[in-house]
């Protein structure tokens, strides 16, 4: 385990500097001055620019400077917005935490209805059932994002008024940003109205989340479904049903531990595609995360806020993917030994 | 499968506790009204700025006025003052102040004394006086007070007594008292600015600002939304809700789904009237505003330092299918920079022919027969006067390619947009002007004249000394039909010249919920939530109910709600 644990540290610490050194060379290549680009001081006083040009040694050659951004970078110095003029790091640590509230919300709605409909599916393998799921989540993953989340929007808040179209509560809510998770920071307020507020929050979580989560249900739907049949075709499964056990029992004992351990390998994968589906989905519903932000500075040509989004954001599922990694070692010790990115 | 089971169990506990708090909602809401504003005030002292949607979400909501106007007639009546006196002159006007006007008790600031004479003076010497103080806090410009010339009229602002203030004019003019009704000579409070200059923090003046107003500032997240809370102390009855919040949602269409999911009770500028008349909770109402919208000319750029250019494209424009397609029918089409319902409207103007063969002449003349390549400004966000300024950009594009002028539509984000323009950078543009107050001299002076080139309203950058004598003559005489006369000059005056193509005056629309009661727009100047309340349809039905249940149906109550 350590081994393990050594190899995914390292291949992280080469990923990010990897990424890193895109992002920086990305300043060269947006358009303007690069030190400008890079701290997005667009109205810095002569002084301020020599300042900004010795913090982040211009003077010297290529690699020193980019130590130097590496420096900034470490100490979660982002720059300024070109936009606003606001701090990024102070924005990014305000807009990430309602992504990830949103991403893990839609996930859990993702693995809810996938997984045991993918289940259900290989245990009726070949019959009815199964090519009416599996033609089912074939046209829900074929919906484009933008198009189901305007439908939602279209038929369940505007004509049936159900649920709210946008944002992540109502703004007549006073909510402290404390954690940033929406939910738990209304449950830490001492407001009055907080049970009014957490169920105003979750009636709007829950048309974005499901619209998220369409396109990574299907996925599951379908590596459940393999996994099941794998797993449903292995020589212990016919020797648990030789030795008399009933078929639910085959089903529960047996065969949907394993073939959930197949599935978990896949989560973090997926993550970073539900991760981009939420960007879409983000700016829909007008949520305040961090792809609407981002989104929102390609539009203003926010080089600055662009770079560091997308450093963030990468890092970010990174470690996702690093965790389902950890998880699935842990319940797969056959996995540890296992190279790199395998 | 025990984790299954929790799941379950939280969901269904989550389920019934949606259901079971609908009841607390309402009492949130029903003393609560979310207003979709259509953009973020640049600042909250209007003092600073002529943009609509800044004083829109400031002057009447923060602050008060020393006068007002009221009525349909519009008359002035008191205000902060209770009553004035203007000598038989006109040179010297005198206000008596209320006494019991409170400032707003903030987090950022805990106010000691009541309204005085130095909130008034500080406010009006911030704005006038170059050597205050606060005068360069936050630029220095003051568009409106500089525009209408009033540190040119005012020479010096005399304190009576703690109660008692005298404006001593340099000379008598009509618009003085109107100048002060408007949304932008509102009352600070020099207790806070003192604070403030303690402290170092001479900025927060206008960030963080303190008035006398139905409503007090209580959080602000930029282009997210602003919360006002109600001013307990007001000096009238308190306003009849207890929150007021600005959500800020540019999108046209954002706002509309949010009007009809409910998510808002009152919507700036609505787009699909037709969808929103269908539905039986919800209204639109309009009034006729003192607005216009035009297509400007930067005369300092060639090609359009030449007359007869600007000449050949106001005949060249077809300005039906402008109203047709931008306005669909809800505005009238300009002749003039003044709206018809304006006292000083001159009938004889009459509105422009759409010629292209003429343009073309025109054009040759000019020595353009090849036909130019142009930059056409259009302004990013809709405005009464010009709901899509894009759209309406590429139909004049279609228009000029007849007459062998190739034009780029240049658009940036407002701010910018507004800032380049008063650099100059543009070539011609799109824009408008909404009136501050009825006074017909608010839309000659601010827009066209040679002192508003300088502040940057006037971004024509036209200057014509005719011009500005005439309607400085217009302003120093009291004589109604004289004005008339003098304003009818200017107009003809604009006519020959072109330094811009008036187009419309529009309609200002907006939409709410039917449980919001009490008017918000006015024909000029910017909205007030002052006397907005909310019905609660839903706690009216339980009451209806709950009437029913008694067994006897009391009419009586269920009549009155």
């Amino acid at each position: 385990m350590l081994v393990f644990t050594l190899r995914r540290l390292s291949l992280f610490i080469f990923t990010m500097l990897l990424l890193t050194l895109v992002s920086f060379s990305v300043n060269f290549l947006f358009p303007g001055d690069s030190i400008i680009n890079l701290t997005g001081a667009i109205n810095a006083t002569p002084n301020q620019l020599i300042g900004l040009n010795e913090a982040y040694q211009t003077n010297r050659n290529i690699f020193w400077q980019y130590i130097a951004y590496l420096g900034h970078i470490i100490n979660g110095e982002f720059g300024l917005s070109m936009a606003s003029q606001s701090d990024i790091a102070t924005e990014v640590v305000k807009m990430l935490p309602a992504t990830i509230e949103l991403s893990l919300v839609a996930l859990l709605i993702a693995m809810l209805i996938g997984i045991p409909l993918g289940f259900i599916a290989a245990i009726k393998h070949g019959k009815f059932t199964d090519s009416l799921i599996l033609s089912v989540s074939m046209f829900g993953y074929s919906i484009p994002v933008f198009w189901l989340g305007l439908l939602a929007i279209l038929t369940f808040s505007i004509n049936l008024g159900w649920f709210p179209s946008a944002g992540q509560i109502s703004l007549l809510f006073e909510i402290k940003l404390v954690t940033g998770i929406q939910f738990i920071d209304i449950l830490l307020s001492d407001s009055p109205y907080k049970w009014q507020a957490f169920s105003d929050a979750t009636a709007h979580i829950i048309l974005p989340a499901c619209v998220i989560a369409l396109a990574p249900a299907t996925i599951f739907i379908r590596l459940a479904r393999t996994s099941m049949i794998e797993v449903l075709g292995t020589s212990y499964i016919r020797a648990a049903s030789a030795k008399g056990l009933s078929f639910r029992q085959i089903i529960f004992r047996h065969a949907i531990r394993n073939a959930l351990i197949q599935i978990i390998r896949h989560v973090g994968l997926q993550f970073a595609n539900l991760v981009t589906i939420a960007m879409v989905t983000e700016v829909i519903f007008s949520w305040p995360g961090i792809g609407r932000w981002l989104i929102e500075s390609i539009y203003q040509r926010d080089y600055t806020a662009i770079e560091s989004g997308l450093l963030v954001l990468s890092c970010f599922i990174f470690i996702v993917h690093i965790l389902t990694d950890f998880i699935y070692a842990a319940l797969n010790p056959l996995a540890r030994g296992n190279k790199y990115g395998a | 499968m025990n984790y299954l089971k929790f799941i379950t169990t939280s969901l269904f506990s989550l389920v019934f506790l949606t259901a079971c708090n609908q009841k607390d909602k309402l009492l949130l809401s029903e003393h609560s009204v979310i207003y979709c504003a259509e953009g973020s005030p640049e600042t909250f002292n209007p003092q600073l700025v002529t943009s609509g949607t800044t004083i829109d979400a400031t002057s009447n909501q923060l602050y008060d006025r020393l006068i007002t106007y009221k009525g349909i007639e519009n008359k002035l009546s008191p205000a902060i003052a209770e009553s004035w006196h203007v000598t038989s002159d006109g040179t010297k006007v005198t206000f008596y102040l209320r006494k019991d006007v409170a400032f707003h008790h903030t987090d950022y600031f805990t106010p000691t004394r009541l309204l005085n004479a130095d909130d008034v003076i500080f406010s009006f010497e911030r704005a006038l006086n170059l050597e205050h103080p606060y005068h360069f806090v936050s630029g220095g410009s003051y568009p409106f007070f500089q525009n209408v010339g009033l540190s040119d009229l005012v020479d010096k602002i005399e304190k009576i007594n703690d109660h008692t203030i005298r404006f001593h004019l340099s000379h008598a003019d009509n618009s003085f008292l109107a100048n002060l009704a408007t949304d932008f000579s509102i009352i600070l409070s020099a207790e806070y600015a003192e604070q403030l200059s303690k402290q170092n923090a001479k900025s927060d003046i206008d960030t963080h600002p303190i008035g006398t107003g139905p409503f007090k500032l209580k959080e602000y997240r930029v282009g997210s939304f602003i919360r006002f809370y109600q001013h307990e102390q007001y000096w009238q009855d308190p306003a009849k809700i207890d929150q007021l919040v600005f959500d800020i949602t540019p999108s046209n269409t954002g706002r509309l789904t949010k009007l009809l999911a409910k998510e808002c009770d009152v919507v700036a500028y609505p787009i699909a009237h037709g969808k929103i008349t269908q539905r039986k909770d919800l209204s639109l109402e309009a009034v006729t505003a003192l607005n216009v919208g035009y297509f400007g000319f930067n005369v300092n750029k060639a090609p359009f330092d030449n007359k007869l250019v600007r000449q050949a494209i106001s005949y060249a424009i077809n300005k039906q299918t402008l109203l047709d397609a931008i306005y669909q029918g809800k505005a009238e089409m300009a002749n003039s920079l003044l709206p018809k319902t304006s006292w000083a409207f001159d009938k004889t103007i009459k509105n422009q022919k759409f010629d292209p063969f003429f343009a073309k002449e025109l054009l040759n003349f000019a020595g353009y027969a090849e036909g130019f390549t142009m930059d056409l400004w259009a302004m990013p966000i809709q405005r009464p006067y010009n709901p899509n300024a894009i759209t309406m950009a590429k139909l004049i594009q279609s228009d000029l390619k007849k007459i062998g002028i190739q034009v780029n539509i240049v658009s940036y984000e407002w701010s910018t947009f507004l800032q380049r323009l008063k650099r100059g950078e543009h070539q011609s543009f799109l824009l408008g002007w909404s009136a501050d107050h009825p006074d017909p001299d608010n839309f000659f002076s601010p827009i066209l004249s040679c002192s508003a080139t300088k502040t940057g309203s006037n971004t024509t950058f036209w200057c014509n000394e005719e011009y500005d004598t005439i309607i400085q003559k217009a302003l120093r005489t009291s004589d109604i039909d004289k004005r008339k006369e003098y304003y009818a000059q200017a107009m003809s005056i604009i006519r020959q010249e072109v330094p811009l193509i008036p187009l419309a005056h529009s309609k200002r629309y907006q939409a709410r919920g039917n449980n919001v009661i009490g008017d918000i727009l006015a024909p000029f100047g910017g909205i007030n939530f002052y006397s907005v309340s909310k019905r609660e349809l839903i706690s009216k039905k339980v009451a209806t109910k709950k009437n029913k249940l008694d067994g006897k149906n009391n009419t009586l109550s269920t009549g009155v709600n």
